[in-house]
């Protein structure tokens, strides 16, 4: 088994676990590179079958790409999705002007919650990865959410050898990431050695590419030529700069992701 | 394409005492092997900035504000960096006391430790008991690394005296470091090359030796754990799903679901997409199988290869746990019990030992474990369970006990429990004596040891019939049995259990004697039975090496007895 194949075997176990575990379960499904490798992992592990719904939680602020790709992509795989969208929110004219942290607590964090409430849900899945940014790097698989779903992460059980933590008190809800110990160069070679189709957004158009992807207001491409999977991985191996450098968000203040995640952001 | 070729990944954990420069040496290795952005270096130099404070290499790690505000690390944090030989993941854990469960969390995944020591501290608390728990979660690749050299002068005679205060410490804990390294983490001494600061060490830079770990022997060569994480049937395929803990499986193998022992043959191993397909399974992958008779499985059993008799099945067990619970460990308790993907609830039977981790003192019978206390207890669980002696097979040899909703400790299973009540026994009055001379032998090739399996547990009473013939045993009809614990005879008459005397009121009656082994006793005559007493008679004093020499003198292990192969 190479390297690749252990992140593979750990994810699939991680997933059949969840599935075993919750009868209430759904996953998230942002568009993006990861959470994509996530449903490609997700058939593997259910020999092609997706067992669970899809939420897309939907700001409406998107880059249109995305949302035409999702269409496209649930169309093709026959999925299960939940669109769901901070209506009232937006209503009250909520929007990237009111203030960067402000904006994503309403249409991602508040939505999110309002999805769980609304369908019940006992645990999400996420595509979430140590390596993105410090606060993610303290996740566990599964990782526990109050019933405001907030994170303790002070006060986390240890994952030994496999045992998840699968016993929870009522109301709360449990956070499952199957992808925690990948990096981006290992999403990348797995998309090139599975063939995973991925979104168009990822590949250089005139000297820029989106190396994450988010709401269109906030979420800026950065410098590069890559325009193939080869590229992008060589370009990675040789990148001094972060993954999330173009998510603005993440840029407010010195904590902003920690606050934000703290609350119950993915 | 050298993009693509798998290179080899090798899991550290960094541990040692608080402020002793754990996260020093991890910033210092991801710096100077240019494994950190530079954005995050420009992040940390501008937070450095904004509070006041000198840059420093720990902070790399320390991406979270509670850490910097307290100068310590709260969790495991996991952080990649490469040499040209191979990758690296180390799992950084903290110091701070209350912490601990996390240093655990990080360990039980790593494949070799650094321990971190303070040059001019030494061996301090937390020390002490992070190299217990290395210990205890069976981490034999052990590097010390004495750090801040320089606060000591870089001086070849203050290292030497305190590695030998180290290994006089670890002997005792049977950690035997295969290095130790002198290093200044902040001023980045003997980290990627050697110190010219330190001309009399001869040994390799940190860097250096860690390319020197050697990864353990594969589980695959381990005999086939496959234990049932659920059963599918989302189309017209009922399909067996789980990963391979230990060995091999393929298509055509002949199975056994274990702890009931059904038989079945592996018809196809299933995947998704088509083009996967394999007919060959090994240890670490994830998969899904179908069987040739579909009978109704569940997640926890544990499929080996038919002709396998090596997996204990036994509601009792011997373990060493740590306790990392918000509530101390007590008896007579529920706990749930989950071993890979069995679980059961479980009460601690007894607690035979609790060892203070920081003084290594023992006390015995303890009335309770208390948080961060390491022990030696038996378990008995409600239904009986599949497990392997840990240092045997390590995967399926290691379980966490669940409290309330929290997976409160970790242990390893170090044996079987031969709990009285439970053994072969044959009972007369007052009068009680546990046999094992009913168990099976069997050989296991691939591990190249003998394994005993009792098969017969329960009470025998006078009249009662016993089982002579087994299949690595065979006894005469008639036959008498000597146990040197009890000091009875139990005398077998026509397959049955007829009497059960005191040695000194039993008569040397011209039959056989065994053993409560099963080792045929080398007395044929009056004279012989008499100097054999004798000799047991002076063997009161529970001298092993005396009991030794005893059984080699008077014991035939081959006339009654032989041994079986197994996988």
């Amino acid at each position: 088994m190479d390297h690749l194949d252990r992140l593979e075997a750990e994810s699939i176990y991680i997933l059949r676990e969840a599935y075993s575990k919750f009868s209430k379960i759904a996953m998230l499904w942002s568009i993006g590179k990861d959470s994509t490798v996530l449903l490609w992992l997700v058939k593997k592990a259910f020999f092609g079958h997706c067992p669970f719904p899809l939420i897309h939680i939907d700001t409406t602020y998107k880059i249109p790409e995305m949302i035409k790709y999702r269409d496209k992509l649930a169309k093709e795989y026959n999925l299960d999705l939940i669109v769901h969208i901070n209506e009232e929110a937006l209503k009250q004219g909520m929007g990237p002007e009111k203030g960067r942290l402000v904006c994503c607590k309403a249409l991602k964090t508040d939505a999110l919650q309002q999805v769980i409430n609304k369908h019940k849900f006992e645990a999400l899945i996420l595509g979430i990865r140590r390596d993105e940014e410090g606060s993610r790097s303290k996740e566990r698989f599964f990782s526990l959410r109050n019933e405001e779903s907030e994170w303790d992460y002070t006060n986390q059980p240890p994952e030994l050898w496999n045992q998840f933590n699968t016993d929870f008190p009522k109301g709360s809800h449990v956070r499952v990431h199957p992808l925690l110990n990948w990096t981006e160069i290992d999403i990348w070679m797995y998309i090139k050695r599975e063939n995973i189709p991925v979104i168009d957004l990822y590949f250089a158009k005139n000297g820029k590419r989106y190396r994450s992807l988010g709401c269109a207001p906030c979420t800026f491409p950065v410098e590069s030529n890559a325009t193939t999977i080869d590229e992008i991985i060589e370009e990675l191996k040789n990148t001094k700069i972060n993954e999330r450098a173009g998510r603005a968000q993440d840029q407010e203040d010195a904590y902003a992701m920690q606050k934000l995640r703290k609350e119950g952001y993915m | 394409m050298g993009i693509m070729t798998a290179r080899e990944l090798l899991k550290i954990v960094v541990v040692g005492h608080v402020d002793h420069g754990k996260s020093t040496i991890i910033g210092r290795l991801l710096y100077d092997t240019k494994s950190v952005p530079e954005a995050a270096i420009e992040r940390v130099k501008r937070i450095c900035k904004e509070k006041g404070r000198p840059f420093e290499y720990a902070y790399l790690l320390d991406a979270l504000e509670e850490e910097q505000k307290q100068g310590i690390t709260i969790d495991t944090t996991q952080i990649k960096f490469s040499t040209q030989q191979r990758d690296y993941l180390i799992i950084d854990a903290p110091g701070h006391k209350e912490f601990l469960k996390n240093m655990i969390s990080g360990a039980a995944n790593a494949e070799a430790a650094l321990l971190v020591i303070d040059a001019a501290e030494g061996v301090q608390e937390q020390s002490k008991r992070h190299a217990y728990i290395l210990s205890l979660l069976g981490i034999q690749k052990v590097y010390v690394i004495v750090n801040k050299m320089d606060m000591i002068d870089f001086s070849e005679e203050k290292f030497k005296e305190i590695k030998y205060e180290i290994s006089n410490f670890l002997d005792r804990l049977n950690v035997y470091p295969l290095k130790y390294i002198p290093v200044s983490a902040f001023l980045g001494e003997n980290i990627t090359k050697k110190s010219e600061k330190m001309p009399w060490y001869k040994g390799e830079s940190l860097l250096e030796a860690l390319d020197l770990f050697e990864k353990d022997k594969e589980l695959e060569d381990k005999p086939l754990r496959f234990p049932i994480q659920d059963v599918y049937k989302f189309d017209h395929r009922r399909i067996i799903a789980g990963k391979i803990e230990s060995g091999r499986l393929k298509v055509g193998d002949e199975i056994k679901i274990l702890p009931e022992g059904k038989v079945s043959r592996i018809k196809s191993i299933e995947s998704w997409p088509e083009n996967n397909k394999k007919d060959m399974v090994e240890a670490g992958m994830s998969v899904g199988v179908t069987i040739e008779d579909e009978f109704f499985n569940k997640r926890g059993e544990i499929i080996v290869h038919r002709d396998d008799n090596t997996l204990y099945i036994s509601d009792t067990f011997k373990a060493n746990l740590f306790w990392l619970g918000k509530r101390n460990l007590v008896r007579n308790k529920t706990y749930k019990l989950k071993l890979v993907t069995q679980e059961t609830e479980c009460e601690i039977v007894s607690i035979d030992k609790v060892i203070d981790a920081t003084t290594l003192e023992t006390v015995e019978n303890a009335t309770e474990v208390r948080t961060n206390d390491v022990a030696e207890v038996t378990i008995k669980t409600k239904e009986k369970i599949c497990f392997d002696e840990f240092k045997v097979n390590p995967t399926t040899g290691r379980f966490v006990l669940v409290d309330e909703y929290d997976v409160s400790g970790g242990g390893i299973v170090s044996g079987l429990a031969n709990l009285k009540e439970e053994a072969a026994k044959f009972v007369k009055d007052d009068n009680e004596m546990v046999v094992s001379c009913f168990d099976e032998y069997y050989y296991s090739i691939p591990q190249g040891i003998i394994r005993k399996y009792p098969k017969h547990n329960r009470t025998f009473k006078v009249g009662d019939a016993v089982p002579i013939e087994g299949e690595t045993y065979s006894y005469p009809e008639s036959f008498d049995i000597i146990d040197l614990n009890s000091k009875l005879v139990a005398k077998i008459r026509k397959g049955r259990l007829s009497d059960l005397v005191n040695i000194e009121q039993y008569t040397y009656s011209e039959l056989p004697i065994i053993t409560a082994d099963g080792f045929y006793v080398k007395v044929n005559s009056i004279d012989e039975f008499k100097d054999f007493k004798n000799e047991l008679v002076q063997l009161e004093k529970k001298d092993n090496f005396l009991l030794t020499t005893f059984a080699n003198k008077w014991y035939d292990i081959s006339k009654n007895r032989s041994f079986k192969f197994t996988v």
